[in-house]
């Protein structure tokens, strides 16, 4: 029997998508360094922002200029992180509600631990800040994680 | 439904500029893929200008590229079988979309080849003709690529594409049942 072969393999589709107007808003004020939400029919703001309303589904169309600060609300510990994620060391993903805004943001948090299996430095309540990418170009890229902020939690 | 430019119109600092429209996401899944034994030999063989499948102890038919085992009958398929290099389209289409990432000049003809004596369809490219004379039914031979370029890597790369071999066509009753 010979040797069982191997190589690697990798599979991709180059996805282009349309982002809609309100996707494409949102994306815009990332790459000027700008995050956005939309006010709901609730009167809420929703961050990332929505087309339709998640309650009654009414058309949205009322942008909110939100600033690069927030709050952890949840997170889950990354210790190993795989080729292509947005950081190359140990991080955490995390839901991120901005000031002013009533609903959570998924990105990646930079909050380096003590060692790399201890996620001791995230944790839910933590105050963050948006770090922006160098180079940006309309993508949720655009911001490169949140890292903590320096500042006192709000109560 | 208001567009991007309209939305951002009210916002300070984002009014009048270039509004996104259009992103780029790649789905990419990196894969190590390990063939396993059956296509292992069959790919080995490749090398040496050899098509082998191999045959199931129970209903007979003979698979190529060999899986290991017969889908319809469970068993293990232990026996190979030295493949001619001669078989029959039994179904085609012409590509006229260059997939990205991929080396070939569109249009393109890629076919099913039924080889002799097999009973499921190699994937295969049809040259050598132009496309509006390629049909079901059509006697094809393999043309194998230069060694020498592959450098003795197995791949399926050592198969460079099917030709026709001006036969007459094939009667439909022999693949009529494995098309």
């Amino acid at each position: 029997m010979p040797e069982v072969l191997s190589a690697p393999l990798i599979v991709e589709f180059p996805f282009t998508r349309s982002t809609g107007p309100v996707i494409g808003a949102f994306l815009t004020g990332l790459r000027e360094r700008v995050v956005l939400g939309i006010r709901g029919s609730d009167g809420r703001v929703l961050c990332p922002p929505a087309e339709y309303d998640p309650v009654d589904a009414a058309e949205l169309s009322e942008l909110v200029r939100l600033p690069d600060t927030g709050t952890v609300t949840a997170w889950a510990w990354n210790p190993h992180p795989r080729p292509h994620q947005p950081l190359a060391t140990p991080f955490a993903w995390a839901l991120v509600r901005l000031d002013g805004a009533d609903t959570a943001l998924l990105h990646v948090l930079d909050a380096p631990p003590p060692d790399p299996d201890d996620p001791r430095a995230t944790r839910t309540g933590l105050r963050v800040r948006i770090r922006w990418a160098e180079e940006r170009s309309g993508a949720i890229t655009d911001i490169a994680c949140f890292e903590p902020a320096a500042e006192e939690p709000q109560p | 439904m208001k567009t991007a430019a309209e939305l951002l119109a009210d916002i300070p600092g984002l009014a009048g500029v270039e509004p996104v429209t259009r992103v780029t996401i790649p789905a990419r899944l990196d894969y190590t893929y390990t063939p396993g034994g059956a296509q292992s030999r069959f790919l080995t063989a490749l090398t040496g200008q050899r098509l082998i499948g191999e045959r199931c102890p129970e209903c007979t038919r003979v698979y190529i590229p060999p899986r290991g085992v017969c889908p319809t009958c469970g068993r293990a398929t232990t026996e190979q079988i030295d493949l001619p290099e001669v078989g029959t389209v039994t179904t085609f289409c012409i590509v006229n979309i260059a997939a990205k990432g991929l080396n070939i000049e569109v249009p393109y003809c890629y076919a099913y080849v039924l080889l002799d004596g097999a009973h499921v369809s190699l994937h295969a490219r049809i040259g050598g003709v132009p496309h509006d004379q390629v049909h079901v039914g059509q006697r094809v031979r393999v043309v194998w690529n230069d060694r020498s370029r592959l450098q003795d890597k197995p791949s399926l790369a050592a198969i460079s594409h099917f030709t026709p071999t001006g036969d007459p066509d094939a009667d439909p009753e022999t693949y009529r049942r494995w098309m």
